[in-house]
């Protein structure tokens, strides 16, 4: 059975074991799944039992391995070892198509659609309808609208899928996972860019699918949407699986504790004594056209102020339009002198620092050796001369290694083949390098370990410790609430509100973040949110 | 909560990691040396070899400055047009200044060429990053226009170098200094410069973060634009002291000059080991891309195996395998 047996929560009391012997036949199952990539192993050890019309979340903290298991369920990725079985008999999927014609569909956690397609081109995309050698355009476009009515997207099915918004797409995206009668539906985090209304609709589609027969797993990191829904969890933990239970008989605390594997409070550092009231950076009405109006803040010397929100709500482009990386209005003083940054160059001389929050994609050269990556925005600094000076470079990146703890096999590896947390760590150090006086840290810890995280943390801690001003924008409202003196909320692009103190508390960043002033509306095609 | 183990312990930076794409193009090189010895022993004689060098040079010297474009993301298809170009306007002007300065007028004529070198350059870089035009179409309608302006000048015909400045510039091509022809002199110094900015100067780093990736440059502080356009400014000027060297050598400029000189430039960059979707050059990878291209050509003349008329595609097959191996070499 299980490995699961009695698991102890560390709430003290035993969680009962899932399913017992005799129970129906499961649809899908997993035994004893490992995936490696080369020497790093990402899941191991997985036992999972799917049975028909259940719904089955999987949680765990970002890096547990959800993703993974998800793709070895649906074809993406071929098992190091284990043994996938449907219907009584072993199954081996070498490609996703595979795994749909087993009855196993995927809805992603990105979107991926072609965007010069139409809505129903996307939906039918590679299964075409057809009669003869002729395309059934109209058939499709019937199945179209019924499948999007079912879901309670209005959205047309002749639409361009680049001029609907994000949300649509997402809808549009599950609508695929409904066209064929399927017998396992993973969804894979799909609520990361809906709304409030949306949500909803999809988790009626999840127990339309189950009152269907239909097995459904249910990949998510928001606890509530878990606990309402779920029939059994499964809990995964460093690519380690943790246990299966019934879906009722966890509270959201039980979640969290068995996920983290101990208790929350020590990931984060003791909070040092109260920040000054000396301004280092002071932005008023800050305005980045499409993402972020009227905004106004000041951070001091030794603070940590969290920026708190929905994926969207104009954070990370408020930011890039106050350092110069987009075009924006705003007053901004730096140590009480005004400034303003044509350019992200102008902002790194000036002493403000970035960190991105796409580490793959804005942050490091993944080709490059770690060195050139870490001097990349200090070039001038580093090389004031007219060649540039190796040895200090090489200097600069075994002190860094060191004081970031970044583990490395080879100083000459490349960036690409750390981890994510020292990547993390690396890009932390090759902003740091510029010794900015205000670091703005975009999404701290996004996809890296528990352990990588708390490093992450005490560094930031030890940022204002050093008389620094901080400034964390993160989705993670815990992270927040660990680590700042004082969160301002956006939504929809305008701060919604502030809470520091006793007040930080999940529930009021939450209420803040999802139901500030009225929503503008929305602009036609959607600002490219996750740009 | 993982204990912290482990110090970072004492690490070198090893400089030595030398993958197929930094050897392989001098590989490339010797095999071809020795089958061509095998094939025709005359191949290896020093005359035969300081011909061939010197035939490459022009090719190698624009080469090297489309490995600074290649290497941050650009490309340019316009180098055989403004090379017809450059030359064209250098000894129309060298002409006109001749009855009045004499011999002086080829060192001017030279400025002159370098200028307008670093004026097309700026022109192709302006368009792609300041016009955000892509590179191909950019440079395609510059080299149409390069191309059709040097017709133009020549009115279809032919414009020679003024015969009293003739001997006094022959040199610059069939010269040699201590035995080396100084085409080859003037390649070599131009790579030895071009390494030493690519490897070992600041903008060598920014080009090719900007051609790695063009986001992560930007969002480390470089300007994307100015980077890119002085690669092309760079390009413009190789293109114009390869036009310098040229002129010589026909003595005259036509509208056929340089033609598809833009496909062997991009073949030896691409030998040479350079990516042609950017990131890191190989400025002397580059170098080796061009003579392998001159002695290919020769070895079909000296050999009886294939007629020298296939030299264009045994030239084509040359670059489909090279990116064969870069893609395989890439994907493991």
């Amino acid at each position: 059975m299980s490995i699961a047996a009695n698991i102890t929560g560390e709430g003290g009391r035993t969680l009962p074991q899932g399913d017992g012997p005799g129970a129906v036949e499961p649809v899908l199952r997993a035994e004893h799944l490992s995936k490696q990539y080369g020497a790093v192993t990402v899941l191991s050890d997985v036992v999972l039992d799917v049975l028909p019309g259940e719904i089955h979340a999987i949680i765990g903290e970002n890096g547990a391995g959800k993703s993974t298991l998800m793709r070895l369920l649906s074809g993406y990725v071929e098992p190091t070892s284990g043994v996938l079985s449907m219907a009584g008999g072993p199954v081996k999927f070498a490609k996703p198509s595979q795994a749909q014609e087993a009855g196993i569909a995927l809805v992603h956690q990105e979107i991926l659609l072609a965007e010069a397609l139409t809505v129903t081109d996307n939906l039918f995309l590679g299964r075409e309808l057809s009669r003869g050698a002729v395309v059934d355009d109209r058939t499709m476009r019937r199945l179209a609208v019924e499948k999007l009515a079912q879901i309670g997207c209005a959205v047309s099915p002749t639409a361009l899928v680049r001029d609907i918004s994000l949300a649509d797409r997402q809808m549009v995206q599950i609508a695929r996972a409904l066209l064929d009668d399927y017998k396992v539906v993973i969804f894979d985090e799909p609520i990361a860019v809906l709304t409030g209304g949306e949500v909803e609709r999809l988790l009626e589609v999840v127990l339309q699918l189950k009152a269907h027969g239909t097995a459904v797993l249910y990949i998510s990191h928001r606890l509530d949407e878990v606990q309402r829904v779920a029939d059994k969890v499964t809990v995964l933990r460093d690519g380690k699986m943790v246990g299966t239970y019934p879906g009722k008989t966890l509270s959201q605390m039980d979640m969290a504790r068995l996920m983290v594997g101990r208790e929350l409070a020590a990931l984060y550092p003791e909070k040092a004594t109260a920040p000054s009231d000396v301004p280092m950076l002071s932005v008023r009405n800050a305005t980045v056209p499409g993402y972020a109006q009227d905004v106004s803040f000041t951070v001091h010397r030794g603070e940590i102020l969290g920026f708190a929100g929905m994926v969207g709500a104009g954070r990370t482009e408020l930011f890039e339009g106050i350092i110069g990386l987009r075009p924006a209005t705003a007053t901004v003083e730096l140590e009480g002198k005004p400034v303003h940054f044509q350019s992200q160059r102008a902002a790194i001389d000036a002493g403000i620092g970035y960190l991105t929050e796409d580490r793959k994609g804005n942050g490091l050269l993944l080709q490059e050796r770690l060195a050139p990556n870490l001097t990349l925005s200090a070039l001038g600094v580093f090389h004031p001369g007219l060649s540039m000076g190796r040895r200090r470079e090489a200097m600069a990146l075994e002190k860094a290694v060191e004081t970031y703890d970044i583990r490395v096999k080879s100083l000459s590896a490349k960036a690409g083949q750390l981890s994510g947390g020292n990547q993390q760590k690396l890009l932390l150090a090759k902003v740091l390098l510029t010794n900015p006086s205000v670091v703005i840290i975009d999404e701290p810890t996004r996809g890296i370990d528990i352990a990588n995280k708390a490093q992450i943390y005490a560094f930031i801690q030890g940022l204002v410790a050093k008389g620094k001003a901080c400034i964390v924008i993160s989705s993670e409202m815990q992270e927040l609430i660990g680590i700042c003196d004082r969160i301002l909320v956006m939504r929809e692009g305008r701060v919604t509100g502030e809470v520091s103190g006793a007040e930080m508390t999940e529930s009021n960043v939450a209420l803040l973040a999802t139901s500030g002033p009225k929503p503008r509306p929305k602009a036609k095609g959607g600002p490219e949110w996750l740009s | 909560m993982a204990v912290m183990t482990g110090s970072p312990s004492a690490r070198r930076v090893s400089d030595l990691n030398l993958t197929w794409t930094d050897v392989g193009p001098f590989l490339a090189l010797a095999a071809l040396l020795v089958a061509g010895f095998l094939i025709n022993a005359d191949f290896l004689s020093a005359t035969n070899l300081a011909n061939v060098i010197t035939r490459s040079a022009f090719i190698a010297i624009i080469a090297v400055g489309a490995t600074f474009v290649i290497s941050s993301g650009g490309l340019d298809l316009s180098v055989g047009s403004m090379a017809a170009f450059i030359t064209g306007i250098t000894i129309m002007f060298m002409n006109a200044v001749a009855p009045h300065a004499g011999v002086w007028a080829i060192p001017a004529g030279m400025v002159v060429a370098i200028l307008v070198g670093l004026l097309c350059g700026l022109a192709n870089g302006l368009i792609v990053t300041v016009g955000r035009i892509e590179p191909f179409i950019a440079t395609l309608g510059t080299m149409g226009i390069f191309r059709a302006l040097i017709t133009y000048l020549t009115d279809g015909g032919t414009i020679p170098i003024d015969r009293s400045l003739r001997d006094a510039y022959r040199p610059v091509y069939f010269g040699t200094v201590a035995g080396i022809p100084i085409p080859i002199l003037i390649s070599v110094a131009v790579a030895g410069v071009a390494s030493f900015v690519l490897y070992k100067m600041k903008y060598g780093r920014k080009c090719a973060a900007v051609g790695a990736n063009e986001d992560v440059a930007r969002y480390s502080g470089i300007s994307v634009i100015k980077t890119r356009t002085i690669a092309y400014i760079v390009q413009g000027m190789c293109v114009a002291i390869a036009a310098i060297c040229y002129v010589p050598r026909l003595g005259a400029a036509t509208p056929t000059t340089g033609q598809l000189w833009e496909l062997q430039v991009i073949t030896a960059v691409v030998i040479g080991g350079t990516a042609l979707r950017g990131g890191k050059g190989h400025v002397w990878g580059t170098v080796a891309g061009a003579v392998i291209l001159e002695l290919i050509a020769n070895l079909m003349v000296l050999s009886d195996f294939v007629s020298e008329y296939l030299v264009a595609a045994v030239q084509g097959v040359i670059i489909i395998i090279a990116m064969l191996i870069q893609r395989f070499s890439n994907s493991k």
